[in-house]
């Protein structure tokens, strides 16, 4: 799961979510166009800057990796043993090369800056930003029949209900272990039994809190996004050029390196 | 044996932008045989509280014991003596998940491993408390009985691990009045039939006032008034409104009696016992 908004007024957090989503795309794209130690100390310098401009603590970052960290250790692993060159030590079958920590300590970065650049998306953007921007970019696809609102709304609502069940969840869960339910120990059928006690009234409240929704929002004449207007018009300002602006140099940078730099 | 709370503080999202410090420095002991009320306004840290008498919430620091036992050191023994008190959450029929009624309580006294026919008598004594037929009830599904049956059957769940301790965090939450005095009217029979040791959360003066034999009143996370109800509606009114709660409305009537002048006891907390002081005072004048 990608990072918590990070509440905060920095110039990133101002940016239009548009301007952020299309930059994250963007940025992410072009981090595959890094193959060189220069382009990579760009790309890090550049992230560097945004995340101190976010003002997001390192610590909070460092969290966001914390759940992938066995894919990017085995993507290291797999690339420094499994490229062919010059081989520096030899264990059984295996064999890492030169190229391949080169290759692998590349792949492990991108991976890095990947996971990095779309948490600083999440961390920067609310949910709410995040999915009317989203409904905005995908306006266009309506001609074809994308139901651009109604799947804004969709995210929205799960957005908005994730807090609510986790909390539910905890409730429960402490509500069921008060009564000496055990979901810690045993083997993992048993766990999964042991899980029911959980699941059962979790779902339930699920539903009945989607149906109290569906009542609560007809009630008010909800009819999906046909001529709806919306209290905070998403707007585009010279920030958000001014960042469009730098991506590009950046992008540019990358390419002028990617180039000259063999 | 005593529950005992020592210099217990509790943030909530430690080390985050969201860290909200919710109770702090709570020193209570809460003795065998009380009937605790803990008052509060909303977001006073009650929930919190309670949920440290039985170890559901581990301190940020602080220590909570009951007996002798820290109950978050490891061990079997701080397991047996979290196992001594029950606790009622908020809305507690949504914890319900068995196929039966019968089958649901029985669940927690199961989970201690107590032997089948026990847990049978166990489940009797539940439903009866809670005034429910077992004839009735125990078969039928608990998800087609009315709220407030959910209720109880939920309540029944925690009375059958037959706990030393019971904690209820606001039992009569989203209950119509005649509903609410119902179970009220239970967790007193229960108090005297056991003996046991009662922790009602409430936002609600009346309701605590007329069963608590102590009380306390949160505000702002800490511990603001501790002593009879009666003494605290008397003494500590002004204390009690900038906590956010006021005395039930039966003592601020006598209270305003005894301004104009009609020489009532203004302690009386029962509605009878009231109606009986005014006509005293009446026929005195």
């Amino acid at each position: 799961m990608l990072g918590q908004y990070f509440p905060g007024t920095s110039l990133i957090h101002l940016l239009d979510p548009r301007t952020k989503i299309i930059s994250t795309i963007l940025f992410i794209s072009s981090i595959f166009l890094a193959e060189t130690y220069q382009a990579y100390s760009i790309l890090t310098i550049f992230i560097g800057i945004i995340i101190a401009v976010a003002g997001i603590p390192l610590s909070m970052i460092l969290r966001s990796l914390k759940p992938l960290w066995m894919i990017i250790v085995l993507t290291l692993l797999i690339h420094i043993f499994s490229t062919p060159g010059t081989i520096l030590y030899k264990m059984g079958p295996l064999a890492a090369t030169q190229e391949g920590i080169r290759q692998g300590l590349f792949m492990t970065i991108r991976l890095i800056f990947l996971i990095i650049v779309s948490s600083l998306l999440t961390f920067t953007t609310s949910p709410i930003a995040l999915t009317d921007g989203i409904e905005r970019l995908l306006k266009p696809f309506k001609k074809i029949g994308l139901p651009a609102h109604e799947l804004a709304m969709m995210m929205t609502i799960a957005l908005r209900f994730i807090p609510t069940l986790l909390e539910e969840t905890d409730r429960i869960m402490k509500a069921q272990m008060a009564r000496g339910a055990d979901f810690t120990s045993g083997n993992l059928l048993r766990r999964a039994r042991n899980m029911i006690p959980l699941l059962v009234p979790l779902f339930i409240s699920a539903f009945r809190r989607a149906d109290e929704l569906a009542t609560a929002m007809e009630a008010r004449c909800y009819r999906g996004g046909d001529q709806r207007t919306r209290m905070k018009q998403l707007q585009i300002t010279s920030r958000d050029w001014l960042a469009y602006g730098i991506l590009c140099i950046v992008i540019g940078a990358l390419i002028v390196v990617k180039i000259n730099v063999k | 044996m005593s529950i005992n709370l020592q210099n217990v503080t509790y943030v909530y999202m430690s080390k985050t932008p969201f860290e909200k410090v919710a109770i702090k420095n709570i020193n209570i002991e809460i003795k065998q045989g009380e009937f605790v009320g803990i008052i509060g306004h909303t977001g006073s840290g009650k929930s919190t509280l309670v949920q440290h008498l039985n170890g559901l919430l581990k301190p940020t620091s602080g220590t909570v014991t009951i007996g002798e036992q820290n109950i978050h050191s490891k061990g079997q023994a701080a397991r047996q003596a979290k196992s001594r008190v029950g606790m009622v959450f908020q809305y507690p029929e949504h914890q319900l998940f068995e196929e039966t009624v019968y089958e649901d309580i029985a669940f927690g006294p199961r989970n201690l491993g107590i032997p089948e026919d026990e847990i049978d008598s166990r489940v009797k004594k539940a439903l009866n408390f809670v005034g429910l037929d077992f004839e009735k009830y125990a078969q039928r599904t608990p998800f087609q009985l009315s709220g407030g049956q959910m209720r109880r059957v939920a309540i029944a769940g925690v009375i059958a691990l037959e706990p030393e301790y019971l904690i209820l965090d606001e039992p009569s939450a989203g209950l119509d009045p005649r509903g609410r005095d119902e179970i009220f009217g239970q967790i007193i029979n229960l108090y005297e039939a056991t003996g046991m040791t009662v922790v009602l959360v409430s936002h609600n003066m009346e309701d605590v006032a007329k069963m608590a034999n102590r009380l306390l009143v949160m505000k702002d996370g800490e511990i603001s008034l501790d002593g009879t109800p009666k003494d605290i509606f008397q003494n500590y009114q002004v204390e009690l409104k900038q906590a956010g709660v006021d005395a039930p409305p039966l003592t601020l009537l006598m209270n305003k009696f005894k301004q104009r002048g009609l020489d009532v006891d203004n302690t009386v907390i029962a509605t009878d016992a009231a109606a009986d002081s005014i006509f005293d005072a009446v026929r005195r004048c």
